[in-house]
C-alpha cells in the first residue's frame, strides 16, 4: 500500500503566513520591545523582560509539545501497542521535527539567561546573578550558569537525536526484509533508553531548570509532572489534528474511528490528570498557607491573571470532561478536532501562567507581540511536520503490528 | 420465571462461532444468547446487541457522590458544627475536593457494580441454568429460543449446517433461581407434564 501526502497549495501558503507573521512580529519586537526607551525605568524594563518571556514561553511549549509525541511513540512501542501504528507516521514527523524547535529554544533559552541584562540583573533568571541573595546562594549548585547550560544543551541534543532515531529506524524497516521482526526490537530497545531520558528529562530537572526557575525562589516537587500532563495532552491533540486533517484531505484510509477514539481517550484522560496535578499542587500550598510559597499563586489567582489562571482550568479541565465524556463524542470527527484546538490554545494559556506574572509581574499583555510569535511557531510546526510527513508513505507498510493496527477496536 | 425450551449448538472454535452466529441472526429464529469461555471481541456486534447505557447510569451516580459530599461538609462546617482550621473560610473549597472526588467515585464505582448485576441478574447466590457443562471451559455454545413455529428437527438440522460439533433440545429455566441448582429440576418437571 501507497499512501503519499502531497502538500496541499493551501497548506504551504497558510504555514508561510503565518511564519512571516511570526518573523515580522519579532522584528517589530526587536525594533520596539527589545530597544524599548519608554521614559519610565519601570515600564522600559518591563518591555524589554517582555520580549525576551515571550520567545521563552513560546519555544519551550512548542519543544515540550514536540517531544510528547517521541515519548507517545515510544511507549506505544515499548507496550508493543498496535494502536498508533495505522497514524505512526504522524508522532514520527512531529519528532523528527523536534531538533528545529530544540535550536531555537536552546538559543532563547541561552540568550535568556546569558545575553539578557538590565544594569546588571537578569529579570527572567534572578539566579543567573545572586547579588548576595542568600536563597539563591543556597540553590546554585542547581541554579548556574554551567549546570544551565549543560542541562539545556545535553536535554535538546537527546531528545533531537531520539526524534530523528525513531523516524529513521521506521523508514528502515520499510526497506527490510518482508516479515524481518529486527528493526521491530531494535526499536523498543531504543524506546526503553528514551523513556529513561525522558523521565530525567522532561518528567524532573527541565521544567525546573528552564521554567520553574523563573520564580527562582519558589519551587514544587509537583512542578515537572504539571509541565508534562500540559505537554502531553496538547501534544496528543496536536497528533490528533493532524491525522483528521489527513484523512480530510483523502489519506491515512486506514484510520478510522476506532483510532480516533483512542486519542480522544487520550486527551480526556490526561486532561483530568493535568487537573489533578494542577490542583495537587495549588491545594498543598494553600493548605500550609507559607508566605514563601503563596505569593506565587497570590499574584495569578487574585492579582492581574485571574482571569487567565481561571480560563485555562475551565479550557483544559472542565471543557474536555463535560465535552469528551462520552463516547459518541471521542468518535465524532468536529467534538474531536474543535477539542484540540481548545486544548492546545489552553495549554498554551498555561505555559502562559507559568511564565509570565514572574518577570512581568503587573506590566502584563497578551495582545500582538504574544499571538504574533505564537501564529509564527503554529506556521513553522505545519510546514516542517507537512515538509517531513510528504516525504514517505503514510502507511507504515512492512510492520509486523500493521495488521492488528487496521482491525484495532477500542 | 418460566421454563422454556431452547437448540443448543456447541463450537470448538471461534472462527466457526462467528459465521455461525452471523447465519443464525439473518435466519430469523430467535437467538438466545451466546456463551463463550472467554470474552470475544466483536461478538457483541455480531450478536446485534445494543449499546449499554451502564456508563450514563455511572455519571448520573458520580454526580450523586459530588453533591452528597458537598452538601453534607457544607452543612457541617456552615451551619451544624463551625471549627476554624487554621484561618481558613468556613466554606474552604480546596479542602474539601479530595473528598468530593472520593465520594464520587465511591457512588459511581459501588452504583455500577449493583446496576450491573442487575442487568445482568447476577448475584451471590443467585443460579442460572448452564447449558452446556463445558461452556466455561473450552466450548463455545450458542442458544436458539424455540416456539410453537418450528419444529425441533429443523433447527437442529439447521444449526448442524452452521458447523456446530453438537446440537441437541434443552429444557431449561430462563431466567433466574435462588438456591441449589437441583431446584430447577422442580420446574422442569412442571414444564414436561405441562406439555406431554
Amino acid at each position: 500500500m501507497t499512501d503519499r501526502f502531497e502538500i496541499p497549495a493551501k497548506l504551504k501558503t497558510t504555514s508561510l503566513v503565518l511564519i512571516l507573521m511570526g518573523v515580522i512580529t519579532l522584528i517589530i519586537g526587536a525594533i520596539t520591545l527589545m530597544n524599548s526607551h519608554a521614559t519610565d525605568h519601570e515600564i522600559m524594563h518591563a518591555e524589554r523582560t517582555r520580549f525576551w518571556i515571550v520567545l521563552l514561553h513560546n519555544s519551550v511549549f512548542f519543544l515540550l509539545v514536540g517531544v510528547a509525541s517521541i515519548f507517545i511513540q515510544a511507549a506505544a512501542s515499548l507496550a508493543q501497542g498496535a494502536w498508533l501504528v495505522a497514524y505512526k507516521r504522524v508522532p514520527e514527523a512531529i519528532g523528527a521535527n523536534v531538533w528545529i524547535f530544540g535550536l531555537i529554544a536552546g538559543i532563547v533559552l541561552l540568550c535568556v539567561a546569558f545575553v539578557f541584562n538590565i544594569d546588571g540583573h537578569n529579570p527572567i533568571y534572578h539566579w543567573v546573578h545572586p547579588h548576595g541573595d542568600k536563597i539563591l546562594e543556597g540553590k546554585s549548585p542547581f541554579l548556574n550558569p554551567a549546570m544551565f547550560v549543560g542541562f539545556t544543551v545535553v536535554t535538546i541534543a537527546l531528545w533531537a537525536f531520539f526524534g530523528k532515531k525513531f523516524r529513521s529506524l521506521s523508514l528502515a524497516q520499510e526497506q527490510a526484509a518482508k516479515n524481518s521482526t529486527k528493526i521491530y526490537w531494535t526499536t523498543i530497545k531504543w524506546s526503553a533508553g528514551f523513556l529513561l531520558v525522558y523521565a530525567l528529562t522532561q518528567m524532573s530537572t527541565t521544567p525546573w531548570m528552564w521554567i520553574m526557575s523563573i520564580d527562582a525562589h519558589w519551587y514544587s516537587t509537583m512542578f515537572s509532572w504539571y509541565t508534562f500532563a500540559g505537554a502531553f495532552v496538547a501534544g496528543m491533540s496536536a497528533i490528533l489534528l493532524w491525522v483528521v486533517y489527513l484523512k480530510n484531505q483523502g489519506n491515512l484510509e486506514i484510520v478510522n474511528k476506532e483510532h480516533i477514539h483512542d486519542l480522544g481517550k487520550l486527551m480526556f484522560a490526561f486532561s483530568i490528570f493535568w487537573a489533578y496535578v494542577w490542583f495537587d499542587q495549588y491545594m498543598l500550598i494553600w493548605y500550609a498557607n507559607i508566605p514563601e510559597e503563596t505569593w506565587y499563586f497570590k499574584i495569578r489567582q487574585h492579582g492581574p491573571y485571574g482571569f487567565i489562571w481561571y480560563s485555562t482550568f475551565v479550557i483544559n479541565f472542565i471543557m474536555p470532561i463535560l465535552i469528551l465524556m462520552s463516547r459518541p463524542s471521542k468518535r465524532n470527527y468536529f467534538t474531536v478536532t474543535f477539542m484540540a484546538m481548545f486544548i492546545i490554545f489552553g495549554q498554551w494559556l498555561n505555559f502562559y501562567i507559568m511564565t509570565m506574572p514572574g518577570p512581568l509581574g503587573e506590566h502584563w499583555h497578551l495582545s500582538w507581540y504574544e499571538f504574533g510569535i505564537f501564529a509564527g511557531f503554529i506556521g513553522l510546526f505545519i510546514y516542517t511536520v507537512a515538509n517531513t510527513l510528504s516525504k514517505s508513505s503514510l502507511i507504515p507498510n512492512n510492520h509486523p503490528l500493521l495488521k492488528e493496527a487496521l482491525l484495532h477496536q477500542s | 420465571m418460566s421454563v422454556k425450551k431452547f437448540a443448543v449448538a456447541t463450537y470448538l472454535d471461534e472462527e466457526v462461532l462467528f459465521p455461525a452466529v452471523k447465519k443464525v441472526r439473518h435466519s430469523g429464529y430467535k437467538m438466545h444468547n451466546v456463551y463463550t469461555p472467554f470474552p470475544v471481541h466483536g461478538l457483541d456486534q455480531e450478536m446485534g446487541l445494543k449499546e449499554t447505557d451502564l456508563h450514563v447510569a455511572g455519571f448520573v451516580y458520580g454526580l450523586t457522590g459530588t453533591a452528597t459530599a458537598l452538601s453534607f461538609m457544607s452543612w457541617v462546617f456552615l451551619s451544624d458544627w463551625p471549627i476554624n482550621f487554621g484561618g481558613k473560610p468556613y466554606f474552604a473549597l480546596p479542602a474539601f475536593i479530595p473528598i468530593t472526588f472520593e465520594l464520587t467515585v465511591l457512588f459511581a464505582a459501588v452504583g455500577m457494580v449493583l446496576t450491573f448485576c442487575y442487568l445482568n441478574q447476577i448475584m451471590p447466590g443467585v443460579k442460572k441454568h448452564i447449558f452446556h457443562p463445558r461452556q466455561t471451559d473450552d466450548t463455545f455454545v450458542l442458544t436458539i429460543e424455540m416456539n410453537d413455529h418450528v419444529s425441533e428437527q429443523e433447527v437442529l438440522d439447521f444449526l448442524k449446517t452452521t458447523g456446530a460439533s453438537e446440537t441437541y433440545i434443552d429444557v431449561a429455566e430462563e431466567g433466574w433461581w435462588y438456591g441449589r441448582w437441583d431446584k430447577e429440576d422442580d420446574y422442569k418437571k412442571g414444564f414436561v407434564s405441562a406439555h406431554s
